[in-house]
C-alpha cells in the first residue's frame, strides 16, 4: 500500500525534498461523518474564498475553496458530503468515493485528505478512518471539537493515536480556531502516505467497529460525559406537550420577524434606489439609454433588490436552526406527519431547505436511497414556499391586506396571511405526496435513521458566510436573469415604433402579449398588465415585481405612485388573492425545471410537474377569485 | 445518570468490542426470513431502559446502515425521549443519539444486560 512511507531510512526526507510543481494548484479533500464540524473547518480554512457550484445549501453539491498557505502557496480544498462510510449506496457516498479515487471527472484528484472526526464520539467516528486510510492518500486525522471534549472531561493521546493509525493527528476546535496550526503545518509540509499498523476488512462493519475501539483504547481515549445542556434542552424541545408548542412558536416567530423586522431595511433600500434613480434621470441628458436605465432597469431590478433583507432573514433563521441542532428535533417531531403521506423522515430535511430554494433541496434528495421516495420528494419540493415567492407575497400582502392585530400586536392579519400561504404550499405538497405514494410511486419503506447531534451555539462566521453566499446568489439573479428580462421587456414595450416614438403601452409588443393572455386570466381577476408579469415570472418568480415596477414606472399615471398604490388601482382584492394562490402553486422557475430534468434523467417528470402545478395554480386562483 | 456511571458503561462497551467480539453472533434476516414474535425488541424498552442488541431483522443494506450508526450486535442501547405520540423514539447507542421509527425499532431484537447471545 505505502511504497516508501514505512521505510524509516529514506521515506520522510526523500519525500520532503520533492519540490511542489510551480504554478500547479494541488487539491486536498475534506471528508468526515455528518455532524463532525467538517463545514465549519472548511469555512475556517478557506474563509471568503469559496466557490459553491451554483447553489449553496446543505453540503451535497461540491463546495471548493482556496486556502493560502503561510508560504504563499495556494491549495484547493474540496468539501465532500458528510458520510458514515465509503460504501457507495447513497449518491453522497458515491460522489465522495469517486472524488477520492479520482474517478469523478471535472474535479482534481485530491493529493491529500483531511479526515474530520468528532473527538467527542471518537470510537464510532474512527470507523470511517479505515476506508480512508486504505486509499493510501496522505491523510491528516483532524479530531474536531477539542473544546467540547475538554469541557466534558474526555481526553485522547494524539501521539499514540498517530502511531496506531500511521498518520498525523491534530486535535482542533474549528469553532474557536484552537489547534489550527497543526493543519496548516500538514498542508504546507511533506505529505506522507499513511502506514497504519493494521486495517480491518472494510466490508465487515462489526470488524471495523472493533478495530476502531481497539485504536481508541490504544490512544487512551476517554469518552466525554454526555452533554448536560443537550439533555436539558431535549427534555424541553421533545416534551410531549411543550415540544410541539415550541415548534409552532418557532415557525410563527420566524414568519413574523421576516415580515416586521425587514420592513425598515426594505424602506432604506427602496429610498436608495429612488434617490439614485432620480439622480440618473436628472443628471444625464434625455435619451433612449437614459430612459432604459432610469425607468426600465433601475425601477425594475430595484424593486426586487428591495426584498433582499427578507430573503437574508429567512436564511439566517434556517442557518440558526440547522447549525444549532434544532432542525434534527423538528424533523423528529414532523416525522409522523411525513409517514402519514407515505414519505420518510429523510425527505423532511430537503423539504425544509426548499423553504429557502427548491434547487438545493432537489440536490439534497440525493441522500434518499429509495428511488421512488426520492422522485416523490423532488416532485413536491417546489410547492414549499421558497424565498423567491417571499417578495411577491410580501408586496401583495402589504398592498392589499390591512394590518390588524389578531393576538394583540403579536400576530397580525398580515402575519396570518403569510402563514396561510406557507400552509397552503405545505398542504399542496403533502396531498400530492400522498396521491403519488399511494399510486404510481408506491414503494416499500426504508428505515428512517436520524442522528440527533448535540446542541451547539451557531458561530457568527458560519452564519455570516451563509448570508454572504445567499446575497451573492440573490444579487446575481437580479443582475443577470432579471436584468435581461427587464431589457427585453423594455424593448418589447417600445416596439413597434410609432412615428419614431414608443407606442402606447397597449399597442406595444409587450402589451399585445399581455392582451393575448387576458382572456385566459380574466376569470382569475387579472388584467393584461398582470399578464405581462406572469409571462416574465416564468423565468423566475420574483421577476413579476420587477416587471410591474417597470410597467408602472413607465406609465405617466402611475410613475409617481409607489408600486403598492399602483397595484391597488389594477387589482381587486379577489384578484390579489387569486394571484397569491397562483404563485403558491405554480412552478415558475427555469432553474428548478432544469435541475429536475438533470436529477430525474429526462423530460418526463419536469413536464409532468410543470403541467400539474400549472393546472393546480389556475384552478386554485379561480376558486380564490370566486371566494373573495 | 451520574457521569461516573456513564463512563463506566462506555468502558464496558469498549471492552466488549475490543475483547469479547468473537463471541458475538451476527444474524441478519437476509438469510432467514423467519420472524419470531417472542424475543423482545427495542420497542419493548421504556424510556431509560437499556438492553443489549442481539440481532437486526432487516435486509442487508438496511442492517449495514444501522450498524454504521452504532447498532451492532452486542452494543448497549438505551431508550430515550420520543416525538409526541412515542414515534419515532431516540435511542442512545455507542455515544450517539439516533432516532428510529417503531417499524424499524421492532426489527431490532434485544436481550437483557448480562444475558447470553442467542444462538439460532
Amino acid at each position: 500500500m505505502s511504497q516508501c512511507g514505512d521505510c524509516p531510512g529514506c521515506g520522510p526526507t526523500a519525500l520532503a525534498e520533492i519540490p511542489a510543481a510551480p504554478g500547479l494548484v494541488s487539491a486536498v479533500a475534506v471528508i468526515g461523518p455528518p455532524n463532525s464540524g467538517k463545514t465549519t473547518l472548511f469555512n475556517r480554512l478557506t474563509g471568503l474564498r469559496q466557490k459553491v457550484a451554483n447553489f449553496p445549501g446543505v453540503t451535497v453539491e461540491q463546495h471548493t475553496g482556496m486556502a493560502e498557505l503561510p508560504d504563499g502557496r495556494e491549495l484547493q480544498l474540496i468539501d465532500l458530503p458528510g458520510v458514515y462510510s465509503l460504501n457507495p449506496r447513497s449518491e453522497d457516498e458515491q460522489i465522495a468515493r469517486a472524488v477520492l479515487t479520482g474517478e469523478r471527472t471535472g474535479v482534481a484528484k485530491p493529493e491529500a485528505v483531511l479526515l474530520v472526526l468528532d473527538s467527542t464520539n471518537l470510537n464510532r467516528h474512527l470507523m470511517l478512518a479505515a476506508p480512508i486510510l486504505a486509499l493510501g492518500l496522505p491523510t491528516l486525522l483532524v479530531l474536531n471539537m477539542a473544546d467540547d471534549l475538554r469541557n466534558r472531561h474526555g481526553k485522547v493521546d494524539t501521539e499514540k493515536l498517530a502511531a496506531e493509525i500511521g498518520a498525523p493527528v491534530a486535535l482542533v476546535s474549528a469553532r474557536s480556531g484552537e489547534g489550527m496550526e497543526a493543519i496548516w503545518d500538514f498542508l504546507a509540509g511533506a505529505m506522507l502516505k499513511p502506514a497504519p499498523k493494521q486495517l480491518p476488512i472494510l466490508q465487515d462493519v462489526p470488524q471495523c467497529r472493533e478495530w476502531a475501539g481497539k485504536v481508541g483504547a490504544e490512544a487512551r481515549y476517554r469518552a466525554p460525559v454526555p452533554p448536560a445542556w443537550t439533555r436539558r434542552l431535549d427534555a424541553m424541545f421533545l416534551h410531549p406537550v411543550a415540544g410541539p408548542i415550541i415548534f409552532l412558536l418557532v415557525v410563527v416567530g420566524v414568519i413574523r420577524t421576516i415580515f416586521e423586522a425587514a420592513a425598515p431595511l426594505n424602506a432604506g433600500i427602496d429610498w436608495l434606489f429612488q434617490v439614485s434613480g432620480n439622480w440618473i434621470a436628472t443628471t444625464f441628458p434625455p435619451s433612449i439609454l437614459r430612459d432604459l436605465v432610469a425607468d426600465g432597469i433601475w425601477k425594475g431590478v430595484g424593486s426586487v433588490i428591495v426584498f433582499l433583507p427578507q430573503v437574508l432573514l429567512l436564511f439566517l433563521f434556517i442557518g440558526i436552526l440547522e447549525d444549532s441542532g434544532y432542525l434534527a428535533r423538528a424533523a423528529l417531531i414532523a416525522d409522523r406527519t411525513m409517514a402519514r403521506v407515505g414519505l420518510q423522515g429523510k425527505s423532511f430535511i430537503p423539504l425544509l431547505s426548499a423553504y429557502g430554494c427548491a434547487v438545493p433541496a432537489i440536490l439534497a434528495t440525493r441522500t434518499i436511497e429509495n428511488k421512488r421516495d426520492r422522485i416523490a420528494t423532488i416532485l413536491i419540493a417546489p410547492f414549499m414556499t421558497c424565498s423567491a415567492r417571499l417578495p411577491v407575497y410580501a408586496l401583495l400582502i402589504a398592498a392589499f391586506i390591512p394590518s390588524r392585530p389578531l393576538l394583540w400586536r403579536l400576530f397580525t392579519t398580515q402575519d396570518a396571511a403569510l402563514l396561510g400561504l406557507y400552509v397552503l404550499g405545505f398542504l399542496a405538497a403533502f396531498l400530492t405526496a400522498w396521491a403519488l405514494k399511494s399510486s404510481v410511486l408506491k414503494s416499500g419503506r426504508t428505515p428512517f435513521l436520524l442522528e440527533m447531534p448535540a446542541y451547539r451555539l451557531p458561530t457568527l462566521s458560519s452564519l455570516g458566510l451563509r448570508l454572504l453566499d445567499r446575497s451573492k446568489v440573490f444579487l446575481r439573479r437580479a443582475g443577470t436573469v432579471i436584468l435581461l428580462v427587464m431589457v427585453v421587456l423594455w424593448v418589447a414595450q417600445h416596439l413597434p415604433l410609432e412615428h419614431g416614438h414608443a407606442p402606447a403601452m397597449e399597442h406595444s409588443v409587450a402589451g399585445m402579449a399581455g392582451h393575448a393572455l387576458e382572456p385566459l386570466i380574466k376569470p382569475l381577476g387579472m388584467n393584461w398588465k398582470i399578464g405581462i408579469g406572469l409571462i416574465t415570472s416564468l423565468a423566475a418568480r420574483e421577476t413579476i415585481i420587477a416587471t410591474l415596477g417597470e410597467i408602472y414606472g413607465m406609465d405617466k399615471k402611475t410613475q409617481r405612485a409607489g408600486l403598492e398604490a399602483a397595484l391597488r388601482r389594477d387589482l381587486s382584492i379577489g384578484g390579489a388573492f387569486a394571484l397569491l394562490v397562483f404563485f403558491a402553486f405554480a412552478m415558475q422557475c427555469f432553474s428548478t425545471i432544469a435541475v429536475v430534468r438533470r436529477e430525474t434523467g429526462g423530460w418526463k417528470w419536469p413536464i409532468l410537474q410543470f403541467t400539474y402545478m400549472g393546472a393546480l395554480a389556475y384552478a386554485g386562483a379561480f376558486v380564490a377569485y370566486r371566494l373573495f | 445518570m451520574a457521569p461516573k456511571k456513564r463512563r463506566k458503561n462506555q468502558q464496558q462497551l469498549d471492552n466488549h468490542f475490543g475483547l469479547a467480539h468473537t463471541e458475538i453472533e451476527m444474524q441478519l434476516s437476509g438469510n432467514s426470513t423467519v420472524l419470531d414474535g417472542v424475543s423482545p425488541t427495542l420497542l419493548d424498552l421504556r424510556r431509560g431502559d437499556a438492553a443489549i442488541l442481539d440481532r437486526i431483522d432487516l435486509p442487508g443494506d438496511d442492517a449495514r446502515r444501522l450498524m454504521e450508526l452504532g447498532f451492532l450486535p452486542g452494543a448497549r442501547v438505551t431508550a430515550g425521549l420520543s416525538a409526541p405520540g412515542g414515534d419515532p423514539r431516540v435511542f442512545q447507542v455507542d455515544g450517539s443519539e439516533i432516532a428510529l421509527r417503531r417499524e424499524t425499532a421492532r426489527r431490532l431484537k434485544v436481550r437483557k444486560e448480562g444475558g447470553k447471545p442467542r444462538k439460532s
